[in-house]
C-alpha cells in the first residue's frame, strides 16, 4: 500500500471509518447501537433492492415513477421520503428519551458524542428531509388540481428538486454507515463546526445535505408561485382559490426569499472549513454572530413554511367536514399574508440572549408576540366555520380538533419566550425543546396527517382504514402530551436542552413520562404502517373511482380517483370558491363535454434522477475529499444540463381517443355509482359519488 | 389575462419600439452616469447621489420598458411581486445592518 495512492483514491476514509468496524474493534453498547443503525440501513436499501429485483419491478418503477414528471407521482414519491425519514428520526428520539431517562447520575448506554449525532441528525431530518418533503409533496399533489391545471409549471425543475432532496436525503443515510454525522446540532453553529473544533467528516456531511436541500426548496418554491401565479384555470381569480393554494403560495414565497439566506450561509461555513477563509471562525476577523443571523433570517420564516401549508390543509378539511363555506375567508387569506410579511420581522427572537442591545431585544419581542394576532384570527374561522356544521369526526378532522387545542397551547408558550428577559431564564433549556414540539407536531405533523388522510382516496382511489386511523390518531396526540409536557417542567426547572445525562434527581420521574411518552409516538407511527397495510390488502372494497368521497368542495374532487395523468380533459372554467361543490347542487357537477382534444404531457425524463444522484456523489466527494469523484459529478451534472438542453421533443401527446376512452369509464362509473348521504361516507358504501342534499 | 385581440403586426411595432426607446434611455442613463465621473461638475459626494439617482432610474426603465412591468391592471401581479420582493429585502438588510452594527457597538 504506497503512501500515496489511497488517499487519492479515497481521500480520508479509512477503514475504522465504517460503523461496522468500529463496533468491531471497540464492542461496547453505544458503538453497537451505531452498527445496529447501520446494518438497519444496509439491510433495508438491500432488502428493497432484492424486492424490486425478484418481482421484475425496476423496468415498472423508472418507467412510472422515477424519471415521471407528472405532479401527481413526484408528489407521492416525496411523501413516501417523509416517512422513510420520519421513521428514522423517530427512531433516534425514541433513543434519545431512553438515554436521557437511564442517564440521571448515571452514564447510560449512548455516549456524549454519539448522543451529539442523535440529536444533529433527528433536528436535520425533521427539518429538512422530513417536514419539508412531506409538505412539498402534499403541494405537489393537489395545487395544481385545486387551481385546474394540468401540471405544475416546470415539471422538469419538479422532478430534480425531488432529486436533491431524494440524494440529500440518502447522504444522511450514508452518514449513518460511512463516517459519523454532525455533532453540531440542527443549527450547526460556528465556530464549533469550524475545522478548528470539529476537523471530522460530520459537520461536512450536515453542510452538503442542508446545502442541496435548501437549493431542492429554492426552487420548488419558484416553481409553485409560478404555478400559482401563471396556470390558474379561467375564472380562478386569487380571490377564488382555496386556502391550500393560498397558504402554498404564501409558503413558496417564504421559500424564495428564506432558503437562499441558508444556503449562503452554509456556503460560507463550507468556504471557511474548506478554503480556509475566516467569515465565522474565532480568529482573523470571523464573526459567528452573522452566522447566527444569516441562519435565523432563514430559520424563521421556515417555521412558517412548515406551518402555513397545514393551516391550508385543516382550512380544507375544517369545510368539508363541517358541509360549511370556510368561515371568513377573506380573513384568512389576509392573516396568512399577514403571517408571511411578519414572519421577516422577528428573527432575533431565536438569539435572544446573545448579545444585543435590550431595546433591539424589545423591538423584536414585540413584533413576535404581533404574530399571535392573525394566527388567533385563523383559530377563531376555523371555530366559525364548524359552528352549526354538520361535523363528522372522521380522522382528518379529529387532527384538525387535536391541533387547534394543542397549537393554541404552544402558542401560548410562544408568547412566553417572546419576552426577553423570560428568555433569558429558559433559553437553551427543555422548556424550548417542549415550546417548538408543541407547535411542529399538531401544526406541521397532524396537518400534513390530516392532509394524507383527507387527499389520500384522491390519490390512490381507495379509502385509508378508519379504526387504524383512529388508533393512530389516538398515540400521536396521546403520546405527544405525555412526551413533551414534562419537558416544560423539567425546562422550568433550568434542564439543559442537548444534555447526554443529567444530576438532578428530581427530573427522574418527569424524564420517565416523557419516556413512555415517545413510545407511544413509536407506536402511533406503527399504527399508521399498519393502517397502510391494512388499507391495501381491504382495498377493493374501499374504492371511490368516482372521486369525490367526502362531498368535496373543490375542483380536485371533481375528477377520477386516482385522477387521469393530464387531470382535466377540458380545463375547468370557475365562478366561485366552492365551484364543485356549486357545480353538484346546480346539476353540471359533471357535465359531460361535447368532445375531446388531443392533450400534451411532459415527457419522462432521466434529468432529475442523473443531477440528484451526481449532486449526491459530488458532496460524498467533497465531505471525503475524494476530489476526482466531485470533480467527475460536478462535470456530469454540467453534461447533464448540456445535453438536456438540446433535447426537443419534450412532450407526449395522449390522443384524443384515448382520452375519451378514458373519461368515457370513468361517466360510467358515476352512473353507475349509488350516492350516499354523509352519514355513510366512512362505510364500503362510498363509491365516490355524494348525494347532493340542498 | 390576455388583452383585447390587438392586430399582431401593430403590437409587434409597438413592442419594438418600446425596446428601442427602453435601450436608447438605458444607454442614456448610463452614459450620464460615466460622464458624471468623468467630467466633475460637482463635489464627490453630490457626484455619488446622482450616479444613485440615475441607478434608480434606469431600475425603472428596466422594469417598465424590457419586464413590461407597468401600472396596467394586467401587469399588477408582477408589479405587486416586484413591491414585495423589495420589502422583504429591505427588512432583512436593514435588519442584519442594525443587528450587526448593535453587536458591534457593545463589543466596543
Ligand atoms: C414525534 C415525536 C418526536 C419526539 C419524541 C422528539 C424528541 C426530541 C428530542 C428528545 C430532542 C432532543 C432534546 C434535547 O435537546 O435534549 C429533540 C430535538 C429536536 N426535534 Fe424532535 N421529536 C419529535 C418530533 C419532531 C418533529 C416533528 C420535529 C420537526 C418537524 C422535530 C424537530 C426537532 C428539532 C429541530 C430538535 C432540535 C435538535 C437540536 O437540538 O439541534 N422533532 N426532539
Ligand atoms: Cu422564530
Amino acid at each position: 500500500m504506497t503512501d500515496g495512492i489511497w488517499p487519492a483514491l479515497l481521500g480520508r476514509f479509512t477503514w475504522n471509518a465504517l460503523a461496522f468496524v468500529r463496533a468491531w474493534q471497540n464492542p461496547t453498547v453505544n458503538e453497537i447501537i451505531g452498527a445496529g443503525a447501520a446494518m438497519m440501513v444496509v439491510l433495508g436499501a438491500a432488502s428493497v433492492i432484492t424486492l424490486i429485483t425478484v418481482t421484475g419491478k425496476w423496468g415498472y418503477l423508472w418507467r412510472e415513477w422515477l424519471t415521471s414528471l407528472d405532479h401527481k407521482k413526484i408528489g407521492v414519491m416525496y411523501v413516501v421520503l417523509a416517512f422513510v425519514m420520519l421513521a428514522r428520526a423517530l427512531a433516534e428520539a425514541v433513543l434519545m428519551r431512553m438515554q436521557q431517562a437511564a442517564a440521571v447520575n448515571a452514564p447510560g448506554f449512548v455516549e456524549p458524542d454519539h448522543f451529539a449525532q442523535l440529536f444533529s441528525t433527528h433536528g436535520s431530518i425533521m427539518i429538512f428531509f422530513m417536514a419539508m418533503p412531506f409538505l412539498t409533496g402534499i403541494i405537489n399533489y393537489v395545487t395544481p388540481l385545486q387551481i385546474g391545471a394540468r401540471d405544475v409549471a416546470f415539471p422538469l425543475l419538479n422532478s430534480i428538486s425531488l432529486w436533491l432532496t431524494g440524494g440529500a436525503a440518502g447522504l444522511m443515510m450514508v452518514s449513518l454507515v460511512i463516517g459519523r454525522f454532525s455533532t453540531g446540532g440542527w443549527t450547526g453553529y460556528p465556530p464549533y463546526t469550524e475545522l478548528a473544533f470539529s476537523p471530522d467528516v460530520g459537520p461536512d456531511y450536515w453542510i452538503s445535505a442542508v446545502t442541496l436541500g435548501s437549493i431542492a426548496s429554492t426552487l420548488s418554491g419558484l416553481n409553485f408561485a409560478v404555478t400559482i401565479y401563471k396556470l390558474r384555470c379561467p375564472g380562478m381569480t386569487l380571490m377564488r382559490m382555496p386556502l391550500f393554494c393560498w397558504t402554498t403560495l404564501c409558503t413558496s414565497i417564504l421559500m424564495i426569499f428564506a432558503m437562499p439566506p441558508l444556503t449562503v450561509a452554509t456556503a460560507l461555513l463550507a468556504l471557511d472549513r474548506y478554503l480556509g477563509f475566516h467569515f465565522f471562525t474565532n480568529d482573523l476577523g470571523g464573526n459567528m454572530m452573522n452566522y447566527a443571523n444569516l441562519f435565523w433570517l432563514f430559520g424563521h420564516p421556515e417555521v412558517y413554511i412548515l406551518i402555513l401549508p397545514a393551516f391550508g390543509a385543516y382550512s380544507e378539511v375544517v369545510s368539508t367536514f363541517s358541509s360549511k363555506e370556510l368561515y371568513g375567508y377573506t380573513s384568512l387569506v389576509l392573516a396568512t399574508m399577514a403571517i408571511a410579511v411578519l414572519s421577516f420581522t422577528v428573527w432575533v427572537h431565536h438569539f435572544f440572549a446573545m448579545g444585543q442591545s435590550a431595546n433591539l431585544n424589545a423591538v423584536f419581542g414585540i413584533a413576535t408576540m404581533t404574530i399571535g394576532v392573525p394566527t388567533g384570527v385563523k383559530i377563531y374561522d376555523w371555530i366559525w366555520t364548524m359552528f352549526r356544521g354538520e361535523v363528522r369526526f372522521t380522522v382528518p378532522m379529529l387532527y384538525s380538533l387535536a391541533f387547534m387545542m394543542t397549537f393554541v397551547l404552544g402558542g401560548f408558550t410562544g408568547i412566553l419566550l417572546a419576552f426577553p428577559p423570560l428568555d433569558y431564564l429558559v433559553h437553551n433549556t427543555l422548556f424550548l425543546v417542549a415550546h417548538f414540539h408543541n407547535m411542529l407536531i399538531p401544526g406541521l405533523l397532524y396537518g400534513m396527517l390530516a392532509a394524507t388522510h383527507y387527499w389520500f382516496p384522491k390519490a390512490f382511489g381507495f379509502r385509508l382504514n378508519e379504526k387504524w386511523g383512529r388508533i393512530a390518531f389516538g398515540c400521536w396526540v396521546f403520546g405527544f402530551y405525555l412526551a413533551f409536557m414534562p419537558l416544560y417542567v423539567l425546562g422550568a426547572g433550568g434542564a439543559a436542552r442537548r444534555s447526554q445525562a443529567f444530576f438532578e434527581p428530581a427530573f427522574r420521574p418527569w424524564l420517565y413520562v416523557a419516556g413512555v411518552g415517545a413510545l407511544i409516538l413509536l407506536a402511533a407511527l406503527t399504527a399508521l404502517f399498519v393502517q397502510l397495510w391494512v388499507s391495501i390488502r381491504e382495498r377493493d372494497a374501499n374504492r371511490v373511482f368516482a372521486g369525490d368521497p367526502w362531498d368535496g368542495r373543490g375542483l380536485e374532487w371533481s375528477t377520477s380517483a386516482p385522477p387521469p395523468e393530464y387531470n382535466y380533459a377540458v380545463i375547468p372554467v370557475v365562478d366561485g370558491r366552492d365551484p364543485f361543490y356549486d357545480g353538484k347542487r346546480d346539476g353540471d357537477g359533471y357535465a359531460v363535454p361535447a368532445g375531446y382534444e388531443d392533450i400534451a404531457v411532459p415527457r419522462n425524463s432521466m434529468v432529475g434522477p442523473a443531477t440528484g444522484i451526481l449532486g449526491a456523489g459530488l458532496a460524498f466527494g467533497l465531505v471525503w475529499y475524494i476530489w476526482w469523484l466531485a470533480v467527475l459529478c460536478l462535470a456530469g451534472i454540467v453534461a447533464t444540463v448540456i445535453a438536456r438542453s438540446f433535447i426537443r421533443d419534450v412532450e407526449r401527446i395522449v390522443p384524443a381517443a384515448d382520452v375519451a376512452r378514458i373519461e368515457d369509464r370513468w361517466h360510467h362509473a358515476i352512473a353507475a355509482a349509488r350516492p350516499i348521504s354523509r352519514h355513510h361516507e366512512t362505510t364500503p358504501a362510498n363509491q365516490g359519488l355524494a348525494e347532493v342534499t340542498a | 389575462m390576455t388583452a383585447p385581440q390587438a392586430d399582431p403586426r401593430r403590437e409587434k411595432r409597438r413592442e419594438i419600439r418600446t425596446y428601442a426607446i427602453g435601450y436608447a434611455l438605458a444607454l442614456a442613463l448610463t452614459g450620464g452616469a460615466f460622464a458624471a465621473v468623468h467630467w466633475p461638475r460637482f463635489p464627490a459626494r453630490t457626484t455619488l447621489g446622482l450616479v444613485f439617482g440615475l441607478a434608480l432610474v434606469q431600475m425603472i426603465v428596466h422594469l417598465r420598458c424590457f419586464l413590461h412591468v407597468s401600472l396596467r391592471r394586467s401587469s399588477r401581479d408582477d408589479l405587486l411581486l416586484i413591491l414585495f420582493s423589495t420589502l422583504i429585502i429591505i427588512l432583512m438588510v436593514a435588519g442584519t445592518i442594525v443587528i450587526i452594527a448593535n453587536l458591534h457597538g457593545r463589543m466596543m
